[in-house]
């Protein structure tokens, strides 16, 4: 191997380490953090990991938003017209937030069955359905 | 009648691209000058067209013509008149009427300023404009028009614009965005120029560098807005959410930086010319893929709107004829294309380099937790979202070595230069920045922090070694005035650029670490203490606005025992959509923000507040903003507005 060549060669070993490594790295962080969605159907079935972090969407439940009195603790049901689930959240909610309006909660199922939100996510734009949610009822409405 | 006059210049002003398109170009190929020259003239005809559909949707919109149905569903008739203006691009249609408008912008601006390009590369990137408007106007004409009529009955009162978008972020932050994006088309124009005429020296690096860093400040202005806008209205004292039209912005941005960089290198020294040129076809390249994950509704984001699949479809056609096109036409050109000098590896350039690996690889990581939940769905293997933990670990190491790079480039020479002589130079600057980070966390704080750490190490060593080295610039000056004169305004626009970053770091450092806040509920007398700073709640009244509303919190902020200032959040509710709007109400500080925004009315008139202590949250705006400034003080650089001297010069050295 000419001297040249040998330098070429170290060149492309130290650029496809560099690369496998970046790569590597990039796929454990994305594995990390990427939270599954479920539909509350597939969460009431007991589909859904108690403990890992998950996204669950569905259409808030009619009449069923319940505040604590002392604190900014409040629950409520959510659908995707099958099986509905409660979730539990403290905090403020976001303003797009009402009955029947479809969100999206993050966060962890407790051993309870209930559903303990840290975050809560309604739209911007009140005709909009999130794809999520739109597919999950769309699956639901197909099976019935 | 007057949208009816929108559609057809719309029509007209298509008809002078499709000439714009294809009479230049095929000027230069018969090299007819007269053929080469109607470019100028048609891009006039182009701007002037769509400037008349622009006002007449601007009209239509000022009087409350509910029989267009884009202004019915975007508009009312109590909305202030400002944000009915606004409004023209506060939905879909307009907002790519506003796109193509500012493309028709640009083009007409590249034939206005570049009266020293020769011809024929002048007839080329015209023409490849084009060619952009062509595909942009028809998108608008066929799936997107803003003038179609509600008939034959239309309602006596339009639906009203989204609350969130009744702002002054919403009159300037899409403008701003759209004038970067768009502007690297002209980049992009300006590589396909080079590709086509297999013209790619210095000179040309020369033409094409101003466009690109004006198009590069306008959208890191355009984002910096965005953040600013999202901090203050959407409620919730967010600065970035790592969303996915977040980072359709981001991802041209970061690669637009490396174009800037790259192109630095080609004009400078002629080296890295088929990489500056695929970075110019793939900042364009991002920013239409951020056009089409913004207008085609495939992401859950907050900036999603609801629409349909056709429109989403086209941008993707589009987009895979820009990037197929322009890579097959680098493909075969590109082996063509010579370094012009070597350099060794401890040079300006090998520098420049690993600024553009990071700032690609960044790019490329942003690009990967963006799509990665689109792609996982397609092959149909659930449904996923990446959150910000993600995009936060990719961010921070490689933001911070490029930091570090950002530092050492600086003192290092085109071509060579000697370690001894950077180590020289720089070993005092990294000593001072290493101290002052450690001790800054237990000054500042309460103890050691590492991420306080890292974050003002590198700051410091930014602004230590960019000030170093320009004060290092005047040890032989003869006088300081002379030389501040001497010195060109590129050289201060890279210095205020760069100061930008150090202070957008200390200020996304301070702001994540030292924030605190606080969510609870509220009762007329309730007080909250937070960071030091005493909260009392007053209660709510009701007042009128224009088109809404509101319950008015009262919270008086004490200092001890000085009230420093009364914060009035609302809770706004906009009666024509039945919306709830959170207006949050800021003491807004060079060194902190006090925040407060009320959340939703609990029992017994008690409210849930959430109240922040933001420090340093400004530096984020304030260091965008010196980026954005220095980007375009570069422009007025003497040398961009020389006559074609240097340039006829290089073009003997390469006939």
């Amino acid at each position: 191997m000419t001297p040249k060549r040998k330098k070429r060669l170290y060149i492309i070993l130290a650029l496809v380490f560099g690369t496998g490594i970046a790569v590597g790295l990039t796929m454990y962080a994305l594995n990390q953090n990427i939270n599954l969605f479920y539909s509350t159907s597939q969460v009431a079935d007991g589909e859904a990991p108690v403990g890992t972090r998950i996204r669950v969407g569905g259409m808030v439940v009619k009449n069923s938003i319940k505040r604590s009195k002392d604190s900014l603790q409040v629950s409520f049901g959510i659908t995707d017209y099958g099986k509905p689930i409660t979730v539990s959240f403290t905090g403020i909610l976001p303003d797009l937030f009402r009955e029947e309006q479809g969100i999206i909660a993050q966060g962890k199922m407790d051993n309870q069955g209930i559903f303990q939100a840290d975050e809560v996510l309604a739209k911007h734009d009140e005709n909009y359905m999130p794809p999520e949610i739109a597919e999950s009822m769309k699956k639901k409405a197909g099976t019935e | 009648m007057i949208p009816e006059i929108g559609e057809f210049s719309l029509i007209l002003s298509f008809c002078f691209s499709i000439l714009l398109a294809i009479i230049p170009m095929v000027g230069t190929i018969i090299k007819n000058e007269l053929w080469m020259n109607y470019g100028q003239t048609m891009a006039k005809g182009q701007f002037f067209f769509i400037l008349i559909s622009f006002i007449c949707l601007g009209y239509s919109f000022a009087i409350d013509d509910f029989s267009v149905t884009y202004v019915a569903n975007h508009s009312n008739s109590l909305l202030p008149t400002q944000y009915k203006l606004s409004a023209i691009w506060g939905g879909h249609e307009g907002s790519l009427l506003l796109w193509v408008f500012i493309l028709s912008g640009w083009t007409l601006a590249v034939s206005i300023f570049s009266k020293n390009l020769p011809l024929d590369m002048l007839a080329r990137v015209l023409s490849v404009m084009g060619m952009i408007a062509i595909g942009f106007i028809l998108f608008l004409l066929l799936t997107s028009s803003p003038f179609e009529r509600y008939l034959p009955r239309f309602p006596a009162d339009g639906a009203d614009l989204n609350p969130l978008l009744q702002d002054f972020g919403l009159i300037v932050h899409p403008p701003m965005l759209y004038m970067g994006y768009v502007g690297f088309s002209v980049a992009f124009a300006f590589a396909i120029a080079a590709l086509l005429s297999g013209r790619l020296d210095s000179a040309w690096a020369r033409w094409s560098r101003p466009w690109t860093n004006v198009a590069w400040a306008f959208l890191a202005m355009g984002i910096t807005l965005g953040s600013w806008w999202a901090y203050y209205e959407l409620g919730w004292g967010g600065w970035w959410f790592w969303d996915p039209v977040e980072n359709a912005s981001l991802m041209p941005w970061l690669v637009g930086t490396a174009l800037v960089h790259s192109l630095a290198a080609t004009e400078k020294r002629g080296v890295f010319k088929s990489w500056t040129l695929l970075l110019a076809i793939f900042a364009f390249s991002l920013s239409l893929l951020g056009t089409f994950l913004v207008r085609s509704g495939v992401l859950t984001s907050v900036h999603a709107f609801a629409s349909d699949p056709e429109r989403g479809l086209f941008i993707l056609i589009l987009l895979a004829i820009t990037i197929g096109g322009s890579l097959t036409l680098f493909a075969i050109k590109a082996p063509n294309v010579q370094s012009e000098s070597r350099f060794s590896w401890l040079s300006r350039e090998t520098f420049l380099l690993i600024n553009n690996v990071f700032l690609t690889v960044m790019a490329m990581t942003v690009l990967l937790g963006t799509l990665y939940p689109l792609l996982l769905d397609s092959l149909g293997a659930g449904k996923i979202s990446v959150g910000p933990p993600y995009f936060n670990a990719v961010f921070v190491p490689i933001m911070s070595l490029m930091a570090i790079g950002l530092g050492i480039s600086i003192s290092v020479r085109w071509r060579d230069t000697s370690l001894d002589r950077i180590i020289e130079a720089l070993w005092k600057p990294a000593l001072a920045s290493i101290l002052i980070g450690i001790a800054f966390p237990f000054i500042y704080g309460s103890g050691f922090d590492f991420s306080v750490f890292l974050g003002i190490s590198i700051s410091l060593w930014i602004i230590l070694t960019i000030s170093l080295e320009f004060i290092g610039k005047f040890k032989h000056a003869e006088s300081i005035f002379t030389k501040l004169k001497q010195l060109p305004m590129s050289y201060y626009g890279m210095m205020l650029a760069h100061l930008g970053v150090a202070v957008v770091a200390i200020g996304i450092t301070l702001v994540s670490v030292y924030s605190e806040e606080r969510d609870i509920r509220m009762v007329a007398g309730d007080k909250v203490s937070l960071a030091g700073y005493e909260f009392e709640f007053k209660g709510t009244q009701q007042v009128q606005g224009a088109n809404y509303t509101a319950d008015r919190g009262q919270l008086i902020v004490r200092d001890g025992d000085n009230v420093i200032t009364t914060l009035n959040p609302e809770k706004r509710h906009y009666s024509v959509k039945n919306n709830m709007m959170t207006e949050a109400d800021i003491d807004q500080g060079f060194f902190r923000d006090l925040y407060v925004a009320m959340g939703e009315p609990l029992d017994d008139g008690a409210w849930a507040v959430r109240v922040h202590y933001k420090p340093f949250v400004r530096w984020l705006w304030y260091g965008g903003t010196l980026m954005a400034l220095g980007g375009l003080v570069t422009v007025t650089d003497k040398r961009y507005r020389k006559k074609t001297s240097l340039s006829t010069k290089n073009e003997a050295t390469h006939a």
